[in-house]
């Protein structure tokens, strides 16, 4: 029977060789026996190299017999296996169960018949490994937290030493991390396995080391422990929950490790207490808030008089349900004595979020528009008929929904405050619900634009496409012939308010 | 308080903040200190959380408050003005070095700064950016910072606050702009939604392609927020609403949801009791079922309806609607087995993957999932079939935990 004693527990280059070897020999899984040197099969003195084999493959003992020359003749220049194989054994090797080489090889074994095997998750050998895999980047993850280093001086200035236990072999894997990290620290993290060292140009690995090498102390430490007991919320108590996550086997070489038992023991205490004690009187403060907040909240009543009261009544509107979902409500802006004002249907995604009417797709649209005409934006009024966004989610991405007639009626109110204070020469509706709303009452803009309609106010009104309607149009030549109308449209209200 | 010291401060401060959930150090971009003069990574994916505390809850950032002294009063808070708990307040230095000192040890991953509101809202959160500022350009800090933004704080700062930040988060604190009026009479729902919408902008502008001067990372961690949970009325359905609304309006990473805790000193009109932690648990559940496992809310829970507290928000949707039921993993697609009991997004992907090379039986199923007694009265395998069990009318009792998992 084959023994292969490997270097080190972590020897995957020699582990990777041996199985090569073995496989190409054809030596079957339950023939080998894998050991590693210094650890020693304590039930079976290894084996003279070859002993016991006819195919005499061994790897790593000090009399290694040369792989013969039929070996190589077998299997040519060797064989492929899946890379997520070779990914996987790298990560299952630094596991501390001794079944490790054992089941990798059988799984290269069963490779040959079964090149698909690494795909089928559920076979009992690959879920196995990937348990290791599992485990062991566990324990790299809980090595990335639960290092605790200490600070020490030596000849060459300040060094951060820890002592650490990892789960499974994971310290040199690791290493790189805490470089990554303190790429400007000098550092030390000694472990019983291998201890690795940072001294700001390369990574240095030494033997296993000894607790007592690390240093027994640290002034931070009493601050970490109080931030520790600070932070927990005794009403929380879930000890489970902490203990699975932060295992037992962890907790020696944690500082505030050392307070949980008493923060467990006080927690009923402190919650009872907290629970029992009589609630405090509302202060002074509370209740002339309250006072002052009853008196302001309701805006409501009289017309606003200003631009300014329109966008603070705006963004407080409660006339209808729309701003229940909405970011804010989008007030219009323009300069306050424009003789053009532009009325759109209602803000859309960016606009909720900017507080800004025409500032999303449609709004570049209309901005390119503007500037064919020839119509300066910032000389014109523009806003909406309706001043909160009315959308609905699908998933994650909110959807623009028209507003219904009773959501432009309420919203009429601050339109015709607009219009009042800014007394435009020529209003703009653009599309059906600006329509609804300039006019008050269904507007078909098919049959009305391109020329100028009375407003009762004496205002001359002109109606037109909106433009993302203009966007939606999926035909080419409609799009372009739809644009060209749009320009026209805005050309003619410009010149009715020059 | 020139009495106060650093030790005692750290215990107020830190005790101050505790009530904030977040304390995670996921999703930013990965960095290194290497080239540079200080210290600090980030992985991009995974946080990692540095210890757990009794309550469960991970410790992955120096979590603290500038300071607890606040003008404000909001009554679910033990830092509001009329609460009698012990004030303090850190100097930006003071801040840097615990941060750094503890970072340095490994403790932590990370700050998470925060503050009451003193003077005003700008000169607060001015006060927040500074450290931050300085953490990033002094000390070529390279860790994660989140940053809590003062939603009253005029957009400049919170620009600022954007590019030091891994992340930003707002609270949003109540599910309804009623209750945050009635218990939180400073704080305005309307401007905490404006301040989410602005930051939503700036991490749009930071993403922009096709600009000649690519503009500098914003937030790139995103934002979050924190809903408090039992505070007011609110049904678990409205939770979920107002949490969907949030996700899809500004892009939220996480919202949290805090269950309300007994605090020192409480105020009088609140219901001062032990957290409803089973309660969070499955509101955590739901809106993962909502982010991960393509479930609309209206599925989980109408908008007055509370989530079944004995059984999974799912397990409960499955019983709803066992019509859907059985469903077989060797054909089914991923949208329908993500809504079998007992099975997660990754045993899902693992059976896809499997099942491409091999019917699946129940003793594959058991090796890709921890549920197999959930789940079998809703999967047919090669080997099995749930026959009637479906739709068997004590079908709960049987799948339903013997107790609630939580305590």
């Amino acid at each position: 029977m084959p023994v292969v004693r490997l270097a080190h527990e972590t020897d995957f280059d020699g582990w990777r060789a041996a199985a090569r070897s073995l496989r190409q020999a054809g030596v079957a899984p339950h023939h080998v026996v894998w050991t590693v040197d210094g650890s020693a099969d304590l039930f079976s003195p290894p084996p003279p190299c070859g002993e016991g084999s006819g195919v005499g493959v061994t790897v790593g003992c000090a009399e290694a017999t040369p792989l013969r020359p039929t070996l190589s003749r077998q299997g040519g220049e060797g064989f492929r296996v899946p890379r997520p194989f070779v990914d996987l054994a790298g990560q299952a090797i630094l596991h501390r169960s001794d079944e490790r080489f054992d089941l990798l090889y059988r799984l290269l074994w069963r490779l040959q018949d079964k090149p698909e095997l690494m795909h089928i998750l559920s076979d009992a050998d690959v879920a196995r490994a990937h348990g290791f895999a599992r485990d062991v980047h566990r324990a790299a993850h809980k090595m990335k937290a639960f290092v605790r280093f200490r600070l020490a001086k030596d000849d060459e200035g300040e060094v951060y030493v820890a002592w650490f236990e990892p789960a499974h072999r994971v310290t040199e894997a690791t290493a790189p991390f805490f470089v990554k990290r303190f790429a400007n620290m000098r550092f030390s993290i000694l472990t019983p396995d291998v201890c690795v060292h940072w001294d700001l140009k390369a990574l240095a690995a030494t033997p296993g080391a000894d607790p007592a090498d690390a240093p027994r102390e640290d002034a931070l430490e009493d601050y970490w422990k109080t931030y520790y007991a600070s932070i927990f919320n005794p009403a929380r108590l879930k000890v489970a929950a902490m203990r699975k996550e932060m295992p037992k086997r962890y907790w020696r070489n944690l500082p505030e490790a050392a307070l949980i038992p008493e923060l467990i023991a006080q927690a009923e205490a402190r919650t009872s207490d907290m629970v029992r004690a009589a609630p405090t009187e509302p202060g002074r403060r509370v209740v002339r808030a309250a006072v002052r907040n009853s008196r302001d909240a309701p805006w409501e009543g009289q017309a606003p008089t200003s631009l300014e009261e329109i966008a603070a009544g705006v963004d407080h509107c409660r006339r209808c349900d729309l701003w229940r979902d909405a970011t804010q409500g989008v007030p219009g802006e323009g300069p306050p004595r424009a003789r053009l004002l532009f009325v759109g249907e209602q803000p859309g995604d960016q606009e909720d979020l900017a507080g800004r009417p025409f500032v999303g797709p449609a709004g570049q649209v209309f901005d390119r528009a503007l500037a064919a005409a020839g119509v300066p934006r910032a000389e014109t009024w523009v806003t909406n008929a309706v001043k909160h966004f009315k959308h609905e989610l699908t998933g994650k991405r909110r959807i623009h929904r028209t507003p219904n007639a009773g959501e432009v009626a309420a919203c009429r109110w601050w339109l015709d405050a607009e219009r009042r204070i800014i007394r435009p020469r020529v209003i703009v509706a653009l599309g059906a619900t600006a329509g609804l709303a300039v006019f008050g009452k269904a507007t078909s803009i098919k049959d009305n634009r391109g020329r100028a309609l009375q407003l009762p106010d004496q205002a001359q009104a002109v109606v037109t496409y909106h433009p993302s309607f203009l966007l939606r149009l999926p035909d080419e030549k409609a799009k372009a012939e739809a644009y060209e109308a749009f320009v026209e449209d805005l050309k003619l209200a410009w010149t009715l308010a020059a | 308080m020139t009495a106060l010291t650093l030790k005692r401060k750290l215990a107020i401060l830190s005790d101050a903040a505790k009530y904030d959930a977040s304390c995670a150090s996921s999703g930013t971009k990965t960095r290194d200190s290497m080239g540079g003069k200080g210290v600090g990574s980030t992985d991009g994916g995974m946080g990692i959380c540095h210890a757990y505390a009794p309550d469960g809850r991970c410790i992955s950032l120096l979590k603290i408050l500038l300071t607890n002294f606040c003008v404000y009063d909001c009554l679910y808070c033990v830092n509001r003005v009329s609460s009698n708990t012990p004030r303090a307040r850190f100097s930006v230095d003071e801040v840097i070095d615990l941060t750094l000192g503890f970072y340095r040890r490994n403790y932590i991953e990370g700050l998470f700064l925060s503050s009451g509101i003193i003077r005003s809202a700008d000169y607060t959160m001015e006060e927040i950016v500074r450290v931050a500022r300085t953490l990033r350009e002094v000390h070529d800090f390279r860790g994660y910072i989140h940053l809590k933004v003062i939603p009253e704080a005029s957009p400049r700062l919170v620009e600022a606050a954007g590019l030091y930040a891994d992340r930003l988060s707002i609270n949003i604190e109540l599910p309804k702009d009623e209750s945050l009026a009635a218990l939180a009479p400073e704080k305005d729902a309307a401007g905490i939604r404006k301040a989410m919408g602005a930051v939503r902008l700036s991490e749009a502008a930071s993403k922009e392609k096709g600009r000649k001067a690519r503009p500098p990372k914003f937030a790139p961690a995103g934002q979050s927020t924190q809903m408090i949970v039992g505070a007011d009325a609110a049904a678990d359905g409205a939770i979920l609403k107002r949490a969907e609304g949030l996700y899809g309006a500004y892009g939220l990473r996480r919202v949290y949801y805090s269950g309300f805790s007994p605090i020192p000193d409480a105020a009088s009109r609140l219901p001062v009791r032990r957290p409803p932690l089973i309660r969070e648990h499955r509101l955590y559940q739901a809106d993962w079922l909502m982010r991960f496992y393509g479930f609309a809310r209206a599925e989980i829970a109408g908008e007055d309806e509370d989530l079944d507290l004995a059984i999974d928000p799912k397990l409960a949707w499955a019983l709803r609607n066992r019509g859907d039921f059985p469903v077989d993993v060797n054909t089914a697609e991923r949208e329908r087995l993500l809504r079998v009991p007992g099975l997660g997004v990754k045993a899902v992907g693992r059976i896809l993957e499997v099942r491409r090379f091999k019917r699946l039986e129940m003793a594959d199923i058991g090796r890709l999932s921890r549920n197999v007694g959930k789940l079998k009265p809703f999967l047919v395998a090669a080997d099995w079939s749930p026959g009637r069990l479906t739709d068997q009318a004590d079908l709960r009792a049987k799948v339903e935990p013997q107790q609630l998992d939580l305590f």
